[in-house]
Parts: structure tokens; C-alpha cells; sequence
């Protein structure tokens, strides 16, 4: 079913490099990687949640698709069409069916302006019919996330969280875009309000058949939303499998560990599978697996060797553990 | 037995050009030692508020109004102000939610510590110094005695609120107050500075009063729960108690809206409609009928009271009948 579906969205070995400079000009003397060699796919109408704690590169990689950051390698295929390779105004065309909608409902609205100009900006840009059609069309993306006309003289500031939030969905799709990377959308929402904003997204991509890379660091929030789930750790992957299962059958210790993190309602108390020290850092990541220093189940081939990434019936991992143990 | 803080119809309110904004409008309740209670709620419903009332730092225009904040045979909302300088920092301290926001940058890390103690304790800098170092370790910094010198900006998030909880530790406090203190953290560094709390409360005796909106946290962090709305607290009980039978409507919902794992893939979850009211303008009878589900004509007018509806459980709801939920007398 899903299977046979082409992707709409192919992203390959992708990396996002930063250069870290001593003094304004000069010349790098190190790199953060923050997004290194990560490959997905997502087909049309599924949503791919991208979890992992900050820093490990989620965001990075989102805007990276988008070319709001630009990558420093690997491809990224849109509709067809590597994105990399588009001129200026085919780029600008194919991203008018890529749209964001970020974290922080405060800071991606624009204090100055009214709602009705935040909404049909992204139409002027896009020269996206003449001004009564723009109105019309800001209208209806209004009404369809549940704002009513008199939000349209209104500015930013007049509205709560949740209902700017409204406002940045009814922004990206004015467009009518096909693919909107969902950026931690509720994670600055407070619970009743976020599960209003959840709904909204879920009915939006049902209403008007979106995919949604959906990037949060709530596990709970990313398997409501998602089909699959992809895990990132300090700029890799190091998971990825359909919800169900990747919540159900973890393979990777790092996955097992943010699973037993998420207190449990109601029920007894989880054992947490704690893991001792943080992070370590994309400007030096550690050598081998990039897990090893914090994982419970190190052994010596982790902190030398790289795991290869394994595919086992759709469910991709690299653990030097998992693979000696599927190996049996 | 008497509680060891308690808060008694404690009214906070902001004095603003636009109108009384009623932060806090009548809070009660009551800690023992040991014991964790829950302040929890959605942003502006006042939790942030209380906390920052029982230390009376709530700045002008706001100003606590009303009611009495009883500890250790006094009531701080009344005793001088430099009688509570003693009591705050020493006896009851507290943590916020932005370690980075709440440290100096310009200090190292050990001399914001030694400043902690000395302000409230007459011991030497050195004495000062190897106790700033022994708390560091045992909030389980790495390598204490050499971080001990560096400065905040060299700490992670979850380091750094090791940091604040090694200094709101300095002087043993019997009551700290933890105000959202793993919302910045990441999940897997918010169980660990989760499970130290435990661990320092279980050592020490030390109460807490843990502010947050995340009732996923409550669950494992707290014993007791008081979920807050609109200025005033709405439900209280044990936190099983409240899982296994939450009594009002906002909490039903507030539970009812939290995206479980494992749970079954219900397309929607049962969200609260509508959003908080303004603090300055709070609709008349019960401060949530308008969002309420269960709504009847009454409750639009009549101001519900705190009522023991359950043994040991305390909700402000017109609709709770022998101490079954309107939101399950609907089905």
C-alpha cells in the first residue's frame, strides 16, 4: 500500500557543516557537523517524525531540506527534481510546495505587521494571483485553521500561543503547499492548547493530502502524528522504523533509553534506563559509534568501528549489538 | 500534625493601568516534610505567581493582597522584611526554570556557591569553598573540584540546574521550591535532575513544591497534586488519586489531551476547546464553564468552593455528586 507510493521527498547522505572561526575572517579551524550523512525518505502523505534531544541536529536538518541553511553535501530530491540542481526561479517554484511552520509562535511572526499581510505575504512573494484572489485565499487559510475575518487587522501580539500558532499553519498554507516540515509546532504550547494544534495538523494533512516531516523531541507527541519515525543522535541517525514498531521493539539502546524517559501516567513508575553524561559535542563526536560513551551496552568494536546501518524488514538501525545479535 | 509551609487564602494581584490582573485569587494548601506537592497548570493560571508570593518576590505592580503563608511559627506574607531575608535562601529556597537566566556570568561557579552560603552562614571562605565543592559533587558534576572554577557559560543546561540545585542546597533548606525545573532540559537530562531531587528529598527530608505544566512530570516527581486555573486551584489530591479519578472537567481534559505512548492511534485527542481566560477578566461563576464540556446554567453563576468530594480529594466543581465526575455522569 504505502509501499508502492513513490516518495515525495528523498533525502540523501545529507550534511550540514558549520565552520568554527577564531576572529570574524579567520580561517575555519574546525567544523561543527551538525547534520552528518543523514538518508530518508518520505512518501506522499505520511508523516516522518524526526526526534532527538537539542543539538543532535533535527532542526538543522529540516531547514536543510528546505535550503533555508544550504547543505554542505549529499542530495535532496523533491517531486522529482534534485533541488541542488534547479535554477533560481524553478527553486523558487518548487518551494512554494514546501512550506515551515516553526517552534516558537512569537518569534516567527512578525510584531509589525497585521495577520493579513503575515498570511498573504507568502503570495506577493510567490506572485500568486491578482490582490482580491490573494484576499480570498487568506481568508478561506484563516477560516480553515479556525480564525475568524476580524483576526485579519489584527497584529501578532493581540493573540495566545496557540492561536499564532494558527496563524504560522494559515501562512504555510495559503500556498497550498504539499510538504510542510513541522518544526517542535507544539512544543512551546501548553498541553490543552497543544492538542488543539495537533488535531489542526492531523484534519490539515488529511483535508489536503500533506506530508509532513514532523521534527519534535517528544516522543509521545512524534508517535501521535507519525507513520515512521526516524531517531537522530549528534547528526546521524541511528533508527528508523514505522511508529508501532520502533515503540514497541526499540533495537537501539539510545531509543531504548529517550522510550524509558517518558514518564508514565497513571501506571507504576518505569524503570529508567539511565543514561550517565550528556551528549557529547558535533564539533569532535566520538569516534566509533557515536553513542558509545554514554551507552550502557558498550563494547571495544563501538569505540573504534562506525556501525554500519542495518536493514532489517523496514527497520533500519546501526548498533554494533544489534548486528552481532541478528547475526546469530 | 501541622504541615510545614502552609498557604492560606493567598491573593496576589497586579495592580495594572489596564485593570486588577488576579494572579493568585485565594490559593490554600499545605506541605509536609518530605513531601513533593504539584502546582500545576497552563501559563497566566497563577502557579509561578503563588510560588513567587511565598517568598514575597512578586515585584510591584503586583502585591500580595490577602491570606497567610505559615512557616515555622510565622507568617511570612507579614513578618519584616528583613526577617524573611533569613528564611529566604536559608529555610525554603528556590529554582527557576532557566538555570542560565538565574546565575551571573561573570562569577565562576564556585563563588556564586561560596556567596549562597556566606550570606547566611558565618564560616570561612575556605570552609565556604570545600562545601561549594562537596555540593557540586553531589549533584553529580563531573570532576567538581576543576569545574568549580569555570564560569556558567562553560555548563550545559542540565549541568547548570545541577548548579542552581547545588546552590538552593547550601543551606539545607527544609523547603525548596522548584519552578519548572526540567522545562528547558532535555528529556533524558529532565529524568536525571528528576531523580537527584528524589534522592536529596529522601536524604534531607526536604519538602518541595514543584511548579510545572507538564502533569506527565507529576506523575513520578510529586505525591500530592493541586491543578490550578484561572488563579485558584481547582482540584487537590494525592497524585493516584487524581490519575485513577480525576473529579473536574479542566482536569479530565488536561489529562485527556496528553498524547501517551502506546496509547491506541486515535486519530484525534479530546482537546480542550477555547483558550485560558484573561487574568484581568475572569467570567463570572466558575472560571472555566466556558470551556467546560459539562456546562450547566448554573455554573455560569454560582462560584464553585473547594469541597471534599473523595477521602483525601478536594475539587471546586458544581457538578461533582457523590464524588462522581459530571464528565463521567455524561458517559
Amino acid at each position: 500500500m504505502t509501499a508502492e507510493r513513490p516518495p515525495i521527498l528523498d533525502v540523501r547522505d545529507l550534511r550540514v557543516h558549520f565552520p568554527v572561526r577564531e576572529g570574524f575572517l579567520g580561517r575555519p579551524n574546525g567544523w561543527v557537523k551538525a547534520v552528518d550523512g543523514i538518508s530518508f525518505a518520505i512518501r506522499r502523505g505520511e508523516t516522518l517524525g524526526l526526534v532527538g534531544e537539542s543539538g543532535c541536529g533535527k532542526t538543522t536538518a529540516g531547514r536543510a531540506i528546505l535550503r533555508l541553511i544550504k547543505p554542505t553535501g549529499g542530495t535532496v530530491t523533491f517531486d522529482g527534481a534534485d533541488l541542488a540542481a534547479l535554477g533560481r526561479g524553478k527553486l523558487r517554484e518548487t518551494r512554494r510546495k514546501m512550506q515551515i511552520v516553526f517552534q516558537d509562535p512569537y518569534g516567527s511572526l512578525n510584531p509589525r505587521m497585521r495577520v493579513r499581510d503575515i498570511v498573504e505575504e507568502g503570495l506577493i512573494v510567490h506572485r500568486l494571483g491578482a490582490a482580491a484572489v490573494r484576499r480570498a485565499t487568506v481568508l478561506e487559510a484563516l477560516a480553515s485553521v479556525g480564525l475568524a475575518a476580524t483576526a485579519l487587522d489584527r497584529y501578532p501580539h493581540e493573540f495566545s500561543g496557540g492561536q499564532r500558532q494558527r496563524i504560522a499553519i494559515a501562512r504555510a498554507l495559503a500556498l497550498s503547499p504539499t510538504f510542510l516540515v513541522c518544526d517542535e509546532p507544539v512544543s512551546a504550547l501548553d498541553v490543552s492548547i497543544q492538542a488543539q494544534i495537533l488535531n489542526l495538523l492531523t484534519e490539515m494533512r488529511e483535508k489536503h493530502g500533506l506530508t509532513y516531516l514532523f521534527i519534535a523531541h517528544d516522543l509521545a507527541v512524534v508517535e501521535h502524528v507519525s507513520d515512521r519515525v526516524a531517531v537522530m543522535y549528534l547528526g546521524r541517525i541511528v533508527e528508523e522504523a514505522p511508529a508501532g514498531e520502533l515503540y514497541r521493539r526499540p533495537l537501539h539502546p539510545y531509543t531504548r533509553a529517550l522510550l524509558s524517559t517518558v514518564p508514565a501516567i497513571g501506571g507504576p513508575p518505569r524503570e529508567r534506563n539511565h543514561l550517565s553524561g550528556e551528549a557529547g559535542s558535533p564539533l569532535d563526536p566520538p569516534s566509533g559509534c557515536r553513542f558509545h560513551p554514554r551507552c550502557p551496552i558498550v563494547r571495544d568494536i563501538c569505540r573504534t568501528v562506525e556501525p554500519r546501518e542495518l536493514n532489517l524488514d523496514g527497520h533500519r538501525v546501526s548498533c554494533h549489538a544489534v548486528e552481532e545479535e541478528s547475526a546469530r | 500534625m501541622n504541615a510545614l509551609l502552609e498557604v492560606r487564602g493567598l491573593k496576589t494581584y497586579f495592580f495594572a493601568e489596564s485593570g486588577v490582573v488576579k494572579a493568585a485569587d485565594g490559593v490554600s494548601f499545605a506541605i509536609d516534610r518530605g513531601r513533593t506537592l504539584a502546582l500545576v497548570g497552563e501559563s497566566g493560571c497563577g502557579k509561578s505567581v503563588t510560588a513567587l508570593s511565598i517568598l514575597r518576590l512578586v515585584e510591584p505592580p503586583g502585591r500580595i493582597v490577602a491570606g497567610e503563608i505559615l512557616f515555622e511559627g510565622r507568617d511570612l506574607a507579614s513578618i519584616p522584611e528583613k526577617e524573611l531575608r533569613c528564611v529566604r535562601g536559608d529555610r525554603i529556597a528556590m529554582i527557576f526554570q532557566e538555570p542560565m537566566a538565574s546565575l551571573n556570568p561573570v562569577y565562576t561557579v564556585e563563588g556564586q556557591i561560596v556567596e549562597a552560603i556566606r550570606v547566611h552562614r558565618r564560616v570561612s571562605r575556605r570552609a565556604a569553598r570545600s562545601r561549594a565543592i562537596d555540593l557540586l559533587k553531589r549533584v553529580g558534576i563531573p570532576a567538581a573540584e576543576n569545574r568549580a572554577d569555570e564560569y556558567p557559560h562553560r555548563f550545559s543546561g542540565g549541568m547548570l540546574q545541577r548548579v542552581m540545585i547545588a546552590m538552593a542546597l547550601a543551606c539545607e533548606p527544609a523547603v525548596l521550591i522548584a519552578d519548572e525545573p526540567t522545562t528547558a532540559l532535555d528529556g533524558t537530562t529532565q529524568a536525571q535532575i528528576l531523580d537527584l531531587l528524589k534522592e536529596l528529598q529522601e536524604e534531607s527530608g526536604m519538602a518541595i513544591l514543584l511548579i510545572t505544566h507538564n502533569l506527565a512530570l507529576v506523575a513520578e516527581a510529586a505525591h500530592e497534586i493541586a491543578v490550578m486555573y484561572a488563579g485558584k486551584i481547582v482540584e487537590r489530591s494525592s497524585v493516584r488519586e487524581l490519575f485513577e479519578h480525576p473529579l473536574h472537567p479542566y482536569t479530565h481534559g488536561l489529562l485527556g489531551s496528553i498524547p501517551r505512548l502506546g496509547a491506541p492511534k486515535g486519530r484525534t485527542l479530546p482537546a480542550i476547546t477555547g483558550t485560558v481566560p484573561d487574568p484581568a477578566r475572569y467570567p463570572a461563576g466558575c472560571r472555566f464553564h466556558p470551556r467546560c464540556p459539562a456546562k450547566e446554567a448554573r455554573c455560569a453563576v454560582d462560584e464553585p468552593l473547594l469541597e471534599e468530594a473523595r477521602p483525601d480529594h478536594t475539587v471546586g466543581c458544581l457538578l461533582v455528586e457523590g464524588g462522581v465526575s459530571p464528565m463521567e455522569a455524561r458517559g
